[in-house]
């Protein structure tokens, strides 16, 4: 199957290349002959001359032009040669695009006027349509789209007929659709298939189009169009659901992220990490340090930073991690607000720390180019960065419901959150299993702060952005339940999204913040509250 | 006898305090008036200032302590009471600029104008006489702590749940206070005041007497909270402070005394605003922040929580501190103190500096029997609570 797609391909492509050079070789002798028509220096003329070299189709038509548009292009008055004067001064013949040694003497400068530049300006566009390059051929064909230049049309039809790709067929004739639809003279047939094509086309720029219809167009055709209007407005409406709703899993994702480590120190050992907003911080500047040694040492490296950080911001941060446990919290246990105090002093320190060395300001983490751009998906346009990172968030949690699971240190953990005496009797080195679940906690902010570092500004106060924000979805989706806090993570993320065109983007949040403190009230252990003996605490 | 039945309610720690405070809040004043600026003992303008400021923090730190070290509140949020109230004053001395604004505008507060605002907002409305914005002071964080007290300990939100709900308070006043559509001035706050009660802001006099108020302010909530602790009332907070439930089923209703103390606490703290405003000049929303409420927390806990003189002392020295620190050479080392600080209390002097003193003090009259019956009873309390806490945390973790 993908052998006979391969060699079609070849062949379509070597046809294509065939008839290309075919047509190559007739038109050279048209442009040579059109250049002629310069040295004439006659404004008909040169008119006349700016017609036919826009429809030869040479390479050379286009530089041709500009330099006749820029007062570079000279002619001399006794071989009747046309020159074309290059920016560093020297000159080219234009019938070749040779390089001219030495240029003869009493060149002359072929004179244009406001009439022609218009000409010159329309030509380049049109020349634009026979561009071999794809890119330029659309970009021209959306540009007509838009300003629906009736002059273009002959042009546009003559691209329509040579033009292979379907894609940039579809705009062309969705471009020829909206001029044929803004113009009153045209027939009744035509209108309505052009309403058609737009209606299809169901963009903003096709509203505008359908709207362009003069108005002593038939009753018909303006139904037609009204009709189609009315069609796209509401495809328009259930795009931009979607992608609200999109965009909320976005949010949702970077605040699950966010979260997810905070849900595991706070919701399963009951201890409330102030640090867990700086943990993320140093994840997304492990990320930078990365960077910044494979930009100087192995450039080429570069698309491999992302997965060369990801460990290593788990390692550095669970380490941290480990170390605020082994130091100060296991100190504290069963006295929580006396550790919400000793690590939010933790994280003036963190954040102190990290302003002295890397500077207060924002350090640059670019994008692997896997991570840039975008797609699109039935009129949704998707960033690739906002995707991979849903994606990866969904493989940390699913990983972590696991390792909960199956590994030996999840099987630990549970039993030391359930009950930790009993697990103790039953000889599980419970101080241990404390320090490393505060290290896993930790481990996982660090790698939320690797993502981040594709999203959000890199600086010492990156942490404290998300700290309230991830207490609240932990809080809200019922401490000690991890799919609660997937949950709670993507409503709080959708909502925000559904409120913000309805609102504002601040106003957005503080209403989310008033309503979690109002839930709060109402439930107090969350969406999903542990059930049984554990509540009581 | 009224005099006989305050010293009742005062310890030794207390009396010197109050003796401190009386001191100083008679003697800066009219030595920054009276003496001239070569004498040794003038206090120029600017120390003035900066000591009234301390105080506000002073009275903040006592009303945090009246929840916290007595009733086991964590509020990460009284900065917003305190906020608050700071805006109810910036309200009223907003009105009093009148035509002296930049666009000389008769009603509307410059920002207004400059918005293209044609009248004013209904809030704002009452806020040019000075015994409403003065009771609004009180009723604005005083409402607020109602509400919110009445909706969490009701449904009984307690431990970090009320801490981490009263930070989330915080920072969607903070994000609301910044939009300029709210009406208080957006960004850049209430400022550039002219007048309190017809005399100048600005002028020596006025902030001398405004010193005066504000030392005088933090004597009586010294002595109100002193009060609120030392009757039966008192007793019942602490009670549940070291033993909710226990409280609870002895017939109390917990939500009640708690709701009460913590609204005290809030209108407390909207006093210190209040004072704090015209002595500063500026009210903005980063008084919102929760980081700022935290700071208030470590200030009580440096002092020693529960003891209301160590809030106040602890607040002075944690903000000396800062000012030594912030200003200079040694401006980058300051988080790097604050956050050792907040480490150290906790791990190494959980009582604070004021608990420490007096755990000395008790151990130096260790051979006098009613002291030694003091400190039986204090650590009976001591057991109870590490009872109680080393059960929930056996429960939870």
């Amino acid at each position: 199957m993908l052998r006979n797609a391969r060699l079609f391909a070849v062949l379509v492509l070597s046809l294509f290349m065939a008839t290309l050079s075919l047509s190559v070789a007739a038109r050279a002798a048209d442009f040579a002959a059109s250049l002629e028509k310069f040295a004439a220096d006659d404004f008909t003329e040169t008119a006349a001359a700016v017609d036919d070299i826009a429809i030869s189709g040479s390479p050379n038509a286009q530089k041709v032009l500009e330099a006749l548009g820029n007062a570079r292009l000279f002619f001399d008055p006794q071989t009747k040669k046309v020159y074309i004067g290059e920016t560093d001064n020297s000159y080219s013949d234009a019938a070749t695009g040779a390089k001219v040694a030495t240029p003869p003497a009493g060149l002359q400068t072929v004179r244009v006027n406001n009439r022609l530049r218009r000409n010159i300006d329309m030509a380049i566009g049109t020349l634009t349509l026979l561009s071999p390059d794809a890119g330029r051929r659309q970009q021209a064909a959306d540009s007509i789209f838009k300003s629906r230049d009736a002059a273009t049309l002959p042009a546009l039809e003559n691209a329509l007929k040579a033009e292979k790709n379907a894609a940039i067929a579809r705009t062309f004739t969705e471009a020829r659709a909206a001029i044929l639809l803004s113009q009153p003279d045209t027939p009744r047939a035509d209108m309505l298939s052009a309403v058609s094509v737009l209606r299809g086309r169901a963009d903003i720029g096709a509203i505008a189009a359908l709207r362009s219809i003069p108005d002593k167009a038939d009753a018909d055709v303006k139904a037609a169009a009204n009709d189609a209007v009315a069609a796209i407005e509401s495809r328009l409406k259930l795009i931009s659901y979607v992608q609200n709703v999109w965009y909320g899993l976005s949010l949702g994702s970077v605040l699950l992220l966010a979260a997810i480590g905070l849900a595991i120190t706070f919701g399963v050992m009951g201890v409330i990490n102030m640090a867990h907003g700086e943990m993320v911080m140093i994840g997304a500047y492990t990320t930078f340090v990365v960077q910044d040694l494979i930009r100087t040492r192995a450039p080429n490296l570069f698309d491999w930073s992302l997965p060369i950080a990801l460990p290593l911001a788990f390692l550095v941060t669970g380490l941290i991690g480990v170390i605020i446990e082994r130091g100060i919290i296991r100190f504290l246990y069963g006295r929580p607000l006396e550790t919400l105090l000793a690590t939010w002093g933790v994280s003036l320190i963190l954040q102190q720390a990290v302003r002295t060395i890397f500077g207060p300001n924002n350090r640059e983490v670019g994008a692997p180019s896997y991570m840039s751009g975008a797609f699109d998906f039935y009129g949704l346009a998707i960033t690739w960065g906002r995707m991979w990172i849903i994606v990866f968030t969904l493989v940390v949690f699913l990983t972590l419901l696991a390792a909960l699971k199956w590994t030996a240190l999840g099987l630990h953990m549970r039993a030391v959150t359930q009950n930790r005496r009993m697990a103790s009797s039953m000889g599980i080195r419970t101080p241990w299993v404390d320090a490393l679940t505060f290290g896993l906690g930790s481990g996982l902010a660090g790698i939320a702060g690797v993502a981040l570092s594709q999203i959000d500004n890199v600086s010492p106060n990156l942490g404290q952005s998300y700290i309230i924000d991830s207490f609240m979805v932990v809080v809200f989706g019922g401490v000690g339940n991890l799919w609660g806090t997937l949950v709670s993570a993507f409503a709080l993320g959708i909502a925000n999204k559904f409120l913000e065109p309805l609102a504002g983007a601040v106003l957005a949040k503080i209403f989310i913040l008033v309503l979690l403190i109002l839930f709060i009230q109402k439930r107090p252990r969350g969406l999903f509250a542990l059930k049984g003996r554990a509540v009581e605490a | 006898m009224i005099t006989k039945y305050i010293v009742s309610r005062l310890d030794g720690m207390g009396l010197m305090f109050l003796a401190v405070m009386a001191v100083v809040a008679v003697f800066v004043p009219l030595s920054n008036l009276l003496l001239p600026p070569t004498s040794a003992f003038h206090v120029p303008t600017y120390l003035m200032a900066l000591i009234g400021k301390y105080l506000c923090y002073a009275i903040l730190a006592v009303s945090l302590d009246l929840v916290w070290g007595y009733c086991g509140i964590l509020s990460l949020g009284h900065g917003a009471f305190f906020a608050l109230g700071g805006y109810a004053m910036g309200m009223y001395l907003m009105r009093q600029i009148g035509t002296r604004g930049v666009y000389a505008n008769p009603i509307l507060p410059d920002f207004m104008v400059f918005l293209n605002w044609k009248e004013l907002p209904w809030f704002w409305y009452g806020f040019d006489m000075f015994p409403f914005a003065l009771l609004m002071v009180f009723l604005a964080p005083g409402l607020l702590a109602f509400v919110f007290g009445w909706l969490a300990f009701r449904s009984r939100v307690t431990g970090v749940y009320l801490s981490i709900i009263t930070q989330a308070l915080t920072y969607a006043l903070l994000l609301a206070f910044f939009r300029n559509d709210m009406g208080f001035g957006g960004n850049n706050g209430l400022t550039d005041f002219k007048d309190i009660l017809g005399f100048n802001v600005q002028a020596q006099g006025t902030r001398a007497t405004l010193f005066f108020l504000t030392a005088l302010s933090l004597i009586l909530a010294y002595l109100l909270s002193r009060w609120m602790v030392t009757t039966s009332f008192g007793k019942i907070i602490v009670a549940i402070r070291d033993a909710e439930s226990r409280t609870r089923f002895l017939g109390f209703r917990v939500e009640h005394f708690k709701l009460l103390v913590f609204t005290v606490s809030a209108a407390m703290a909207g006093l210190a605003g209040a004072l704090y405003v015209p002595q500063v000049g500026i009210i903005n929303p980063s008084e919102f922040s929760p980081a700022n409420s935290i700071e208030a927390v470590i200030w009580v806990a440096v002092g020693g929580r529960g003891t209301l003189v160590g809030a106040a002392v602890g607040a002075i020295l944690v903000n000396f501190l800062k000012t030594v620190f912030t200003s200079g050479f040694l401006a980058p080392y300051w988080l790097f103190l604050l956050g050792a600080i907040f480490v150290i209390v906790t791990l190494a002097v959980p009582k604070g500096i004021i608990g420490t003193l007096n755990g000395y003090y008790e151990r130096w009259r260790g051979e006098d029997g009613e002291a030694r019956w003091h400190r039986k009873s204090a650590d009976d309390t001591t057991a109870a609570t590490s009872n109680e806490t080393g059960a929930g945390a056996k429960i939870h973790g």
